[in-house]
């Protein structure tokens, strides 16, 4: 039985690292080479540093990177502290925020609806403006302000918050359960310190070590992100990411090598930024230390308990309102300036599904439900295979990372290590820009004859999908009571029939949560399936981004919201999916001991 | 200095009938009231009470004074009421040391006055040198003994205790009971223990209440 489960763990090893971590490798080092001059493909064969000169010299480039730091470190810097300030203030108990349920639908929405939906609502022309008025803006017309695309990146660091803020206080609260919050309050509170005072002093410092890693996903997220700065983004110049996915898809070949050295770059900033941000975090726990130690009952941050909260719900209902407006447009026939509503209706674009949308929404589905099984099966598989070779000194290992580190802490290193070396792994391509391997593995996918296929868009997107299914499935799959696995053995059943009549069964909820999360990570991917698809597969996602800029609102809307109803679609379906089979199964079975109808 | 409670009740959520009848009681300074019962009667949340602490939704009726003065209508922060739990509750972010001078108070000033008084206090708690160490490195009884040591720097007017000594094992459990009782003591702080261990109760050498 230990000889089978290595195997598995191997098996499930090598798949991971030829399926995942090998594409990112190859498509770095093909970034790399043709950052250095070679690409032969494109005639370029001498070692050089031409393209990084021939980069210095776009123009925009200076402003491209400064305007990445900008809106990178902005956003990551102010999700942060919203979502630290409002976790304080709608902490309640057991790890549950008030109004946790109105940020979860906000985790669902693709970056690109979003995006979309709050470009309508601020832009001159959107519904901010309109509510004002023009007897109180004296604007009789849209006024002539880039409050979209403003050339500081304000558009784009609003954006990014309306997702960043709600991941990053779910995040929060799923940590919380590991503290002893109550008590550490009480405790605090008992030695003189206000309820803003010992959070900030506290249960923070202790929260932070919890989140870090989400923490340099936001950071990385924000400072790559494409198609989010596409649509909200400014546009000339643009943030880095952006200018590399133009040159790279520009019709100048010429322009492939500087845009490498660029990818490259990009890569190299995510990397550099998330090493200061971990020296940052060094230096304040320093001065934190020293701010402590003088004992200060200080006062000052009970502004946040409400400032925070404040300004977050104002973040999700801007989110409302821009999916709100989504729909509304999509379903507008004529919608003049000032009004708050349409003055005609009409399901015109709706009813056109061979104009585009219907296959978009095919090929979106598709592509959805292939990466999220495969995902799901190899996570599955992953776990499984922990559970086989290591059961018990994971358990330990989760037990002393939640309760205080004890004795057996020593016992337990070596897993903690495996553990870290693999979860490394899962990690890594959150942790990576996509624009820095993505172009260079659709290189290597050329040259290996899968481009422009259905199967490279999911192979690509994989890599994306498999890392939140696997964080989605860990916790529930760790929490099962290794009890019934083992009343199930004693019983007589072997490993497969433990996993597939015990396991997987108790853990419906969990799995179709994952499902639900890895296929609304690939509805929302826009460069794999940018660069995979060499622009022959178009997605809702792909076909909204494209459209964003200056196409038709009707239009652009029936795709957003299409973009943004697939991940509810699947969420729903996941919520109610074990109760609906719980009620057929009743109606098959109406004999059964307290399964009569109500 | 004491600590006195006058017809007190509690009422869970959602429930009708108190928690337990009416309770008075005075706790003069330096003196221990142990309050026994059975689990679930509300001895802690008689604690959370009076330290400012009640989880929402529970009603109480009845005065809680210390030194005279009315403390419910006063956030936990202002009461100056001493906590310490089962768990020592040291927090895992500081070092022993840094734990102490948390609660040590603001008027202590200047880095090296604050730093002698947390070696003094160590030294007392028979942790002297210890204030680098990470707290989860210490054994049960030191965790404890700092904890007392961090509720007292903050010169409490009054001091809870929900168990503290139910989680150490027998041979600690007298030391680390006559070491905190001793400290009150010295300190002629008024103290109220909840427990359900009759030998806490009788060390204690005050009166009992049972609810």
């Amino acid at each position: 039985m230990k000889t089978e489960g290595r195997t598995l763990r191997w098996a499930v090893l090598a798949l991971v690292l030829v399926g995942l971590v090998a594409p990112i490798v190859a498509g770095l080092a093909q970034t790399a080479r043709a950052a250095f001059g070679l690409m032969p493909a494109i005639g370029a064969e001498t070692l050089s540093f031409a393209p990084w000169r021939r980069l210095a010299g776009l123009p925009g480039f200076a402003s491209s990177l400064l305007l990445t730091l900008v809106t990178g470190f902005g956003a990551t810097l102010l999700a942060l502290v919203l979502a630290a300030g409002a976790v304080a203030a709608l902490y309640r108990a057991e790890g549950r925020l008030r109004g946790q349920r109105a940020l979860a639908p906000l985790l669902a929405v693709p970056h690109a609806a979003l995006a979309i939906g709050l470009a309508f609502v601020i832009a001159p022309s959107g519904w901010l403006v309109r509510g004002l008025g023009p007897w109180v803006t004296g604007w009789d017309r849209p006024p002539d302000l880039a409050l979209v695309n403003d050339p500081w990146g304000g558009a784009l660091i609003l954006g990014l918050l309306l997702k960043e803020v709600p991941f990053l206080l779910l995040m929060m609260a799923s940590a919380l359960t590991q503290l002893p919050v109550r008590a550490e309050l009480a405790v605090g509170r008992a030695l003189g310190y206000g309820r803003a005072a010992v959070w900030a002093r506290v249960i923070l410092p202790q929260l932070y070590p919890l989140i870090r890693l989400p923490v340099y996903v936001v950071l990385a997220f924000s400072l790559s992100v494409v198609d989010m700065a596409l649509i909200l983004g400014p546009s000339n110049p643009p943030t880095l990411a952006v200018a590399v996915t133009r040159w790279f898809t520009a019709p100048d070949t010429a322009l492939i090598l500087p845009a490498s050295a660029a990818a490259l770059l990009q890569a190299v900033l995510v990397v550099v930024g998330i090493a200061l941000w971990a020296l940052a975090e060094r230096v304040v726990a320093v001065l934190g230390r020293h701010w402590l130690r003088r004992g200060g009952r200080g006062r000052a941050g009970r502004i946040g308990l409400w400032l925070a909260p404040l300004t977050v719900a104002v973040l999700v209902l801007l989110a409302m309102a821009a999916l709100l407006a989504l729909v509304l447009w999509s379903l507008a026939w004529r919608w003049p300036y000032p009004q708050m509503l349409p003055d005609s209706w009409s399901l015109r674009v709706w009813a056109d599904a061979d104009a585009g949308w219907g296959r978009a929404l095919r090929n979106s589905a598709t592509i959805g439900l292939a990466t999220t099984t495969l995902s799901l099966a190899l996570a599955i598989a992953w776990l499984e295979a922990e559970d086989r070779t290591a059961r018990s000194t994971a358990r330990a290992a989760a037990n002393t990372r939640s309760k205080t580190r004890s004795k057996t802490g020593e016992a337990t290193r070596s897993t903690a290590f495996r553990t870290r070396w693999a979860s490394a792994l899962i990690w890594l391509p959150l942790l990576l820009p996509q624009i820095g391997f993505l172009y260079g593995l659709n290189v290597v996918f050329l040259r290996l004859g899968l481009s422009g296929g259905l199967a490279a868009v999911i192979w690509a997107q994989m890599l994306f999908v498999f890392p939140y299914v696997m964080i989605a499935l860990t916790d529930p799959w760790r929490a099962l009571d290794p009890r019934l696995i083992r009343t199930a053995a004693a019983l007589g059943a072997g490993p497969t029939r433990r996993l597939i009549a015990v396991k997987l069964p108790l853990l419906a909820r969990p799995l179709l949560t994952a499902a639900a999360v890895g296929f609304g990570v690939s509805v929302a991917q826009y460069l794999p399936t940018l660069f995979m698809g060499a622009g022959r597969i178009a997605t809702l996602t792909t076909e909204a981004v494209t459209l964003a800029s200056g196409a038709d609102r009707r239009v652009v809307g029936v795709y957003a919201v299409l973009q943004a109803a697939l991940p509810f679609a699947a969420y729903a379906l996941a919520l109610a999916g074990p109760d609906l089979h719980r009620h057929l199964r009743r109606r098959r079975h109406p004999s059964q001991p307290g399964a009569a109808p109500p | 200095m004491s600590l006195d409670l006058t017809r007190v009740t509690l009422t869970a959520p959602g429930a009708s009938v108190p928690l337990f009848a009416p309770l008075s009681l005075h706790v003069p300074p330096g003196k221990v009231v142990s309050v026994m019962g059975a689990s679930g009667i509300g001895k802690s949340t008689l604690l959370d009470l009076i330290g400012g602490h009640l989880a929402p939704g529970f009603r109480a009726s009845g005065q809680v004074t210390l030194n005279g003065v009315d403390v419910l209508a006063e956030p936990a922060e202002a009461r100056r009421i001493g906590l310490l739990f089962q768990d020592a509750l040291l927090f895992g972010h500081l070092s022993v040391g840094d734990n102490l001078a948390f609660g040590l108070g603001r008027q202590i000033r200047g880095r090296a006055a604050r730093r002698a008084a947390v070696e003094t206090a160590l030294a007392q708690a028979g942790l002297a040198g210890m204030a680098g160490r990470d707290p989860a490195t210490l054994s049960g009884g030191q965790r404890a003994r700092a904890a007392l040591m961090r509720a007292l720097l903050a010169e409490p007017l009054a001091l809870l205790l929900d168990e503290p000594f139910s989680r150490l094992d027998a041979g600690l459990r007298d030391d680390i009971r006559n070491f905190v009782f001793a400290h009150a003591r010295a300190r002629a702080i008024p103290v109220l223990l909840v427990t359900h261990d009759a030998g806490d109760a009788r060390a204690a050498g005050g009166p009992i209440i049972e609810l």
